[in-house]
């Protein structure tokens, strides 16, 4: 007769920015089951769009999640565009995906700082930060914020960046994409790095399927799957080629995370090089009637946005479902079998945002 | 080896944190720090107020006064956005921390335009 035992994971952990509870069912030091609990910190944000008008709706969304606000924000605008019938104008789609994919770098250096400091390597968690710091100086210059960059809005973007600020921005990415090859090498080559990832974390890529992961713990999988790919913003002229690992451990998942940091500065060059003149926003009239879904990549994975109008300033229904809760079922299939002192590594390497799956 | 040459690096190097708070902070021209009211333009129209997403400004037209919470403002700059007389701005400068919640009270000296008397029509 085996000797069971629970132990509770969460919602206070160190590895944990955010809380989650995990119920672990333990045998000796192998875990058997994990068993999920939420709602620490649900907000009902999507009940707000009762009470805020489809404009000022943008701030609420953006601020569904602190650290792909952008891609939140800019998500809400699709849909309402779409129901809208809006074109935008090139420009404020290009802008958008500029942003778009400077958020996805600094979501996966800050997601490359934590998975080291899961680990212990306070040194290479430092590096990540700092070079992080670096777009979100970017940022703030050309947003006027550094994580919530309230740029998008309904119609276009709220702001416009100089042609000349764009090219100096191109230049400074080349010095960081320079900068952050030592530190991506440290990830890639480290044997302690290695010891801790390789073959930890196993989700074969029909459970990966099945379970409906999404973004890098699904390309991690070896599944070619990007929401990119659809041809949104101006993803239409750029070509996204998904990334894929086939290895199905938690190595994988980071190397897909390091390769996408590079895939996004090749895309940002592609959008400084193509960047349109003209404007950046249209007048929006009428109010929104109708609905629509929109597809989007975030740097967790696919996000899926609903949006109900009724031709009044108030929407009838907003729903957003996020990478982070569609993740959770394979993490509790990735956890089955592990060794506890893994946990914390597995957990992070779904790259959980807690916030975003509980709004 | 990879991370030998990456510690080496920082340990001869300058530090990456500014020496804060001996060296000040620098903002950049268009960051979102906190708004600031030009009152000579202002007309007391409430559009910021009606537009603010926190509830965050308000607006007394009898007592001639433009007030903002700053705790409860966001920085979103929709006000600014939607100012008919261009009165609103954002400053770089961020709001220092305080431990009470301080409502910011200005005193508008707007006078509005007298409405010019109807002429009185004389009984029929």
């Amino acid at each position: 007769m085996s000797n069971r035992t629970i132990i509770p994971f969460g919602p206070q952990h160190p590895v944990l920015p955010e809380p989650i509870h995990l119920d672990l069912v333990v045998e000796d030091e192998r875990v058997i089951e994990a068993i999920p609990s939420f709602g620490f910190i649900h907000r009902g944000l999507e009940r707000l769009v009762e009470k805020k008008d489809f404009q000022e709706f943008t701030f609420v969304a953006e601020r569904v999640c602190g650290i792909c606000s952008f891609i939140h924000g800019m998500g809400y605008c699709q849909a309402v565009e779409r129901v809208m019938g809006i074109t935008l104008p090139p420009r404020a789609d290009y802008l958008r995906t500029f942003w778009a994919e400077l958020s996805r770098i600094h979501s996966h250096l800050l997601w490359m700082g934590l998975v080291a400091d899961a680990f212990g390597f306070e040194n290479l968690f430092m590096n990540s930060w700092r070079i992080r710091e670096n777009i979100l100086d970017i940022v703030e210059e050309t947003t006027g914020g550094r994580v919530i960059f309230g740029a998008a809005k309904i119609g276009g973007t709220r702001r416009d960046v100089t042609n000349d600020k764009l090219k100096e921005i191109g230049r400074t990415l080349k010095t960081i994409e320079a900068e952050l090859h030592a530190i991506t090498d440290v990830f890639e080559q480290d044997y302690s790095v290695q010891q801790r990832l390789r073959g930890i974390g196993i989700l074969s890529r029909e459970d990966a399927f099945d379970l409906g992961a999404v973004g890098p713990t699904l390309r991690g999988s070896g599944e070619p799957m990007d929401a990119r790919c659809e041809g949104y913003a101006a993803y239409r002229d750029i070509e996204v080629e998904p990334i894929v690992e086939s290895d199905c451990d938690s190595y994988a998942r980071c190397m897909v995370r390091i390769r996408e940091i590079y895939q996004s500065f090749d895309i940002i060059r592609q959008v400084l090089c193509r960047m349109p003149d003209g404007e950046t926003e249209i007048k929006v009239k009428g109010y929104p009637n109708g609905e629509h879904f929109a597809r989007l990549e975030q740097p967790r994975g696919e996000v899926l946005y609903y949006v109900k109008g009724n031709g009044t300033k108030h929407l009838d229904r907003f729903r957003v479902r996020t990478p982070t809760f569609a993740n959770i079922p394979p993490l509790l299939k990735m956890l089955q079998g592990c060794d506890l002192p893994d946990v914390p590594v597995i957990v992070l390497t779904i790259d959980p945002c807690i916030s975003c799956a509980e709004r | 080896m990879k991370m030998t040459y990456v510690a080496l690096k920082s340990l001869f190097s300058s530090p990456a944190t500014a020496n804060y708070p001996a060296e000040p902070k620098t903002y950049y021209p268009g960051t979102r720090g906190h708004i600031v009211l030009e009152v000579s333009t202002c007309t007391l129209c409430k559009i910021c107020e009606i537009r603010c997403p926190t509830g965050a400004i308000q607006v007394d037209r009898e007592g001639k006064a433009w007030s903002i919470e700053r705790m409860k403002c966001i920085q979103c700059g929709f006000c600014v956005d939607s100012c008919p007389r261009k009165c609103l701005s954002n400053d770089p400068q961020y709001t220092s921390p305080a431990s009470e919640k301080i409502t910011d009270r200005l005193d508008v000296p707007y006078e509005p335009p007298k409405r010019k008397p109807k002429p009185e029509t004389p009984p029929a």
